[in-house]
């Protein structure tokens, strides 16, 4: 009998997440719930200063007269806070000497997610800081890093070691009172990642950061803080996976960049957090804020590939402050299913000369919901700014929407400010022609959308470009109807 | 190698097809006429494999298979290329990207490693060559911002890269200028051997002065009503569809 459409939409309707195992480790978790005890308990885990915990229970007033925002295109059962866990640790040896000492179970974990740090250390020269649950477990390359000068290290080691570089960073760009997920951050992060590259040093590897939920009900809150010195270049990558749940985790991540006059740094992210399943039921709520500063003659590039998570809420922006100063966001996000994102970026330019790019590609399918949302604020002395904004959308199915909520607000009259958007439906006749030159339909589709998505897949560090392929084949197999 | 036995097909419950007998044997050129809405193009679909055309009775049989048990890759697969009338634009997917994953399923289907790359651009430089492809045509996206005559072209490019068994050309001469149209029946007439064999559709009798057929079908109203060598495309050409029309009515009133 001919196989056809139906049987193969019917096989690929269950295709399982590739990354929903998980780890049988024994794992330090508190109680559920969140009050000032709970934080006062994480700071105490992490054996932090006084000036840290003052700031957490700062946040923690903020978060409390805070609401939850709701004017995003997304609609969810609003999580439960006092229902998570706030810390969970993989328990192991207290410090580590060295990559053999880590957990040979994690290390299995990190195998199977394609980080063996090993392979990586040899082949890209690639150096990983990989997050499990709450807190970092290993860092490679890190005397590599240490002969340049550059601090490549888990948010809770640079507390301990570097608390100069963290206080006087930690917040300046995406301050607690921010919104209401970044004052919940500020008051519950656990770990994360810091990285600081010297005057004048151009950071010789990709920087890697690998994020995974592993406990059940536990909510992952990490920080990432990039401040590249005068001068200074770095590109860094973060990855995100978690186990097949039927609970919605929360993913309320801040990140912070900080790029001083002359110097550029470059954040590539490919999310792949725990869609939920066909029905809608569990995946992660990604709910994260990423903003950078650009001070004089600097650059800041957001490339992001998002194939994950069941509700996406995330703006990466660049405050352009300084003069001559570049902003750029490349994104591809995909939608399947159920799964809901709202994302985009805010470019706010401040400086005279500053510049910024916009290139985003929504990709539906399913009955999921795509939005792009961006803001482009040019202030009133930003002399001769200039904006280029791109917003593609690509339909696979009749049942799934695309939107474009572009934002614009000019207050001087020398900027030029330029906005484009398309929105196209993919096409039968596309697929009908490579199904003729021999092509199945699951490669042409991912043909046909890393093709719409190329200008973007074109940004990321080649390391990754083709891994970021794959996800977007993945997530969209058997998704055209 | 391709045996239609009384085809009928329809698409959207309309039916095309009344009844369609042809057979085509390897070193063979077949060209089929007929005027517009006879039927043609909607055979070259059926034999392609097209979803929303339905066969309702009668057989394909290519090499004793039967093609309705194939879907539309592997029929591609096992060597059924279509040059399409009007080919689909692929943004951001390069033409030798796109020609090196066709080839290259094709080759893992007959059990064969993935071509090595240096071999690979040894034969796209040999294949556009023959059409006379601009090496610009190779890297930019597939069809996209190409003229109606780089289309075609890039077709029988196509076509001299697979290497395919049974070629059908659905209205390949349309929109050609002459120079194109010889260009495109070179490439055809240098692919043909006594391996395989080609299926030409067409309105016009322009192309078969290039491309020599060894028997011309008409079409009408979605069967074959005649079939002679290549004096007949002439002939038509000459007295024009309304011929046939005219003949045919005499037969009824017989």
């Amino acid at each position: 009998m001919a196989y056809t459409e139906e049987d193969l939409k019917e096989e690929l309707k269950g295709k399982e997440y590739e990354f929903g195992f998980t780890t049988d480790i024994e794992s330090d978790k508190i109680s559920v719930g969140l009050t000032e005890d709970t934080i006062r308990l994480i700071s105490e885990k992490k054996n932090e200063p006084d000036w840290l915990l003052s700031y957490r229970l700062k946040a923690f007033n903020v978060w409390q007269a805070m609401n939850e925002p709701e004017w995003a295109h997304v609609h969810y059962n609003k999580p439960d806070f006092q229902a998570i866990s706030y810390y969970a640790a993989p328990k192991q040896k207290k410090v580590l000497e060295s990559l053999d000492e880590v957990d040979p179970e994690l290390r299995k974990t990190m195998e199977k997610l394609g980080i063996s740090l090993e392979e990586q250390k040899r082949l890209s020269g690639v150096a990983v800081d990989f997050v499990m649950d709450s807190v970092s477990v290993a860092t490679s390359f890190k005397e590599k890093l240490g002969e340049l000068g550059i601090i490549f290290c888990s948010f809770g080691e640079a507390v301990q070691n570097h608390p100069d570089l963290i206080k006087k960073y930690m917040g300046s760009v995406v301050p607690m009172t921010d919104n209401f997920y970044a004052a919940l951050n500020s008051a519950v992060f656990t770990d994360g990642s810091f990285c600081y590259i010297p005057k004048g040093v151009r950071c010789p590897m990709e920087l890697s950061t690998y994020f995974r939920i592993n406990e059940s009900g536990t909510g992952q809150f990490e920080r990432t803080l990039v401040v590249a010195d005068k001068g200074s270049y770095c590109s860094y990558l973060e990855g995100c996976t978690a186990p097949q749940r039927d609970e919605n985790q929360l993913h309320a991540a801040v990140v912070e960049l900080i790029a001083l006059d002359d110097a550029e740094i470059k954040y590539s992210t490919v999310q792949n957090w725990y869609p939920g399943d066909d029905k809608g039921v569990g995946g992660v709520f990604n709910f994260v804020t990423k903003r950078g500063l650009c001070e004089r003659n600097a650059k800041i590039s957001w490339t992001q590939v998002e194939t994950g998570s069941a509700v996406t809420w995330k703006y990466p922006s660049c405050i352009l402050k300084g003069d001559n100063s570049i902003g750029e966001f490349y994104s591809v996000a995909v939608t399947n299913n159920f799964q809901q994102a709202d994302t985009g970026t805010k470019m706010l330019h401040i400086g005279k000369n500053t510049r910024s790019t916009i290139i985003s590609k929504g990709i539906s399918a399913g009955k999921s919901q795509n939005s792009y949302r961006g803001l482009v604020k040019i202030g009133k002395y930003a002399q001769n700014a200039r904006n280029f904004s791109q917003c593609d959308s690509l339909l696979m199915s009749d049942r799934c929407g695309a939107h474009t909520f572009p934002y614009i607000e000019c207050d001087n009259p020398s900027a030029k400010v330029e906005h484009e958007a398309t929105t196209s439906k993919i096409g039968e006749d596309q697929i009908f022609y490579c199904l003729q030159r021999g092509i199945d339909e699951e490669k042409a589709i991912g043909l046909i959308v890393n093709g719409y998505a190329k200008e973007v897949l074109n940004k990321l560090p080649m390391e990754f470009a083709v891994e970021a392929q794959k996800l977007l084949e993945i997530s969209l197999e058997g998704s055209v109807g | 190698m391709l045996k239609i036995n009384n085809l009928h097909a329809s698409i959207e419950g309309k039916k095309i097809l009344n009844g369609i007998t042809l057979e085509v044997n390897a070193g063979e050129i077949h060209a089929i006429m007929g005027p517009n809405g006879s039927g043609k193009s909607t055979l070259a679909s059926v034999i392609a494999g097209k979803e929303e055309y339905e066969i309702e009775s009668g057989e394909i049989l290519f090499n004793d298979e039967q093609l309705a048990d194939l879907k539309p890759e592997e029929r591609a697969r096992e060597g059924v290329f279509l040059a399409f009338q009007y080919p689909v634009e692929i943004p951001g997917v390069s033409n030798i990207n796109f020609l090196r994953t066709a080839l290259n399923e094709k080759r893992a289907h007959q059990g064969l490693e993935p071509m090595a790359a240096k071999e690979f651009l040894t034969l796209v430089k040999e294949k556009a060559a023959l059409v006379q492809l601009d090496d610009k045509l190779k890297n930019r996206s597939v069809n996209e911002g190409f003229s109606g005559g780089e289309k075609k072209r890039n077709e029988i490019f196509q076509m001299a890269m697979l290497n395919p068994k049974l070629a059908v050309l659905d209205e390949t001469d349309s929109g050609l200028d002459i120079d194109a149209l010889r260009i495109v029946a070179h490439g055809v007439n240098t692919l043909k051997s006594a391996e395989n064999a080609t299926i030409v559709v067409t309105h016009y009798q322009r192309l078969l002065d290039y491309i020599v057929p060894d028997f011309v079908h008409v079409l009408y109203n979605g069967k074959i009503v005649k079939t002679g060598g290549k004096e007949l495309a002439l002939e038509l050409e000459e007295k024009g569809y309304d011929w046939i029309k005219q003949e045919l009515g005499e037969e009824i009133k017989v």
